[in-house]
């Protein structure tokens, strides 16, 4: 899932579903949970580290994490849920929908067919 | 970024999980600000105390670092409540079960049980150079700029990690380079109260966003009146450090290249209280001060201010602070004029963090602009912005 604008995962994803919840955000109403979640960069409170948490608790977070640009909030928030991620990737092929593999250990993604 | 041989054994875990979780805090911040290594810092501020702002996700996270250990000495943020008067405030029993849960967790990490954005009037005094890892935005303004410690504005989970490790990353605040000055402001107009300054910095905070303000023409400064102007260059904008011409400790190497300069007149400083903020009302339901949390002189002036007068009975004034000062308050017996008046002096807890609306509280007095604008946003009530004669002039009965 492909996010065109950064998310504060503090107020603007619920806390109990994953589901986007801010009206203004472009994807209001999806889910992020089980998805390679792509996004430009996390935003707001620091609080948004432990939503990631609790998401991953109820197994509603993101199966990965793409960040465009490297930022505290969603990078801590991955370390204390366990969530893999990496950040600035090499080239930008991603679109919605898309399967991509994402081996956080080795800072590597892969998109199959590409 | 260099690690040292023991801190690659704690990224392996070889001293356990939450060791673990707090070195790999502190690898992946030093490598997003490429930092080249850790540094030893002498103590920690934490933020993500109040439930309000941690909720049960951050409970849970706080409960599983369970047999780690701060190695330096850690005070807390401020939370959402009173540890001990919280009834007497009127917090719901769940709420304060929860928000003793908090405090609880912490504690067995041997962080100490004092919740204040004053961590500099708890006898936590980094002295120039220092390097420490604090969180609270106006504490971190007070420890770079009237200190000059260093710190950068640390989030709870990296405060927390930096006081399990002892260190944080050498990047931001800990470097000379970004000590220096990126704007001039020129004061050109008198400030008279303790909220002057906090318009003044709220108005420069806007105007700086994160970059280091150097402030010319201020007179007659003290540490409560920077207190106060950290606190709003930290709400308007993110700024971590300010000089102030002929005062603060690193002022005179502040200054290196030809920055902008921007004047703040009478004009600007009317501008805050009346387009930034609402004026105080006759009547609120609230007045809330102690934003930052109040000294003990602060304490005082309220104390000399409500002095055989009398709270309106469908009002309240609170006055926020640290478990230190309200101790000496009362010692000193301004709390006994205070409660006298019908208001009530709490420890621990923010006006902004507090569950208010729960409490029947819409309409809230403050003299911080920080104070106006985290309630309204967080609190999510009315907030009005005057100053301290104002505020308690709107709950005073006639």
């Amino acid at each position: 899932m492909v996010s065109p604008e950064p998310i504060s995962f503090f107020g603007q994803v619920d806390r109990s579903t994953g589901v986007i919840c801010d009206e203004k955000h472009p994807l209001y109403g999806e889910s992020v949970s089980g998805k390679v979640l792509i996004l430009p960069r996390g935003k707001g409170s620091t609080v948004g580290s432990y939503v990631l948490y609790g998401l991953a608790k109820r197994g509603k977070a993101p199966s990965a994490i793409i960040c465009l640009e490297a930022e505290p909030i969603i990078a801590v928030g991955a370390i204390i849920a366990g969530i893999p991620m990496v950040d600035k990737p090499e080239s930008y092929v991603f679109k919605t929908g898309m399967f991509v593999k994402v081996y956080a250990d080795r800072g590597v993604i892969e998109v199959p067919g590409l | 970024m260099y690690l040292t041989r023991h801190e690659e054994r704690i990224l392996k875990g070889e001293e356990g999980y939450a060791r673990q979780k707090a070195m790999e805090i502190l690898v992946a911040l030093g490598e997003i600000y490429e930092a080249d290594r850790l540094i030893p810092v002498s103590s920690a501020q934490i933020a993500g105390v109040s439930y309000t702002s941690l909720g049960d996700d951050g409970i849970e996270w706080l409960e599983s670092l369970e047999g780690a250990h701060v190695t330096i000495p850690a005070v807390l943020n401020p939370a959402g409540m009173d540890l001990e008067n919280w009834r007497r405030m009127g917090v719901d029993p769940e709420y304060a079960r929860k928000q003793i849960r908090i405090i609880e967790a912490y504690k067995r990490l041997g962080v100490r049980p004092l919740c204040s954005c004053t961590p500099y009037l708890l006898g936590m005094v980094p002295m120039l150079g220092e390097h420490v890892a604090w969180s609270e935005s106006s504490a971190v303004c007070y420890a770079n700029s009237v200190l000059g410690a260093r710190t950068n504005r640390e989030g709870g989970p990296s405060a927390l990690a930096s006081a399990i490790i002892g260190k944080t990353p050498n990047y931001g605040y800990h470097l000379d380079e970004n000590r220096k000055a990126g704007l001039i402001i020129e004061v050109e107009v008198e400030l008279k109260t303790i909220s002057d300054y906090s318009a003044l910095g709220y108005w420069a905070g806007k105007l700086a966003e994160s970059n280091v303000p150097y402030f010319k023409g201020l007179k007659g400064v003290d540490s409560v009146r920077l207190k106060a102007l950290g606190a709003g260059l930290g709400a308007g904008g993110s700024v971590a450090l300010y000089h102030v011409e002929g005062v603060t400790p690193e002022h005179k190497t502040a200054l290196v290249e030809r920055v902008e300069r921007h004047q703040f007149g009478e004009v600007e400083l009317g501008e805050v209280y009346t387009n930034y903020f609402k004026p105080i009302p006759d009547r609120v339901d609230l007045a809330a001060i102690g934003c930052p949390h109040a000294s003990l002189d602060e304490v005082k002036e309220v104390a000399e201010l409500v002095k055989g007068r009398r709270i309106k009975d469908d009002s309240r004034l609170w006055v926020f602070t640290s478990i230190a000062v309200k101790r000496m308050a009362e010692r000193c017996g301004y709390l006994d004029i205070i409660r006298a008046a019908g208001g009530e002096v709490y420890a621990d807890g923010c006006m902004a963090l507090a569950p208010l609306k729960d409490m029947g509280i819409e309409r809230v007095a403050v003299n911080s602009s920080k104070a106006a604008f985290y309630t309204r946003l967080l609190a999510k009530v009315d907030a009005y912005f005057g100053d301290l004669r104002q505020c308690i002039e709107s709950v005073i009965g006639r």
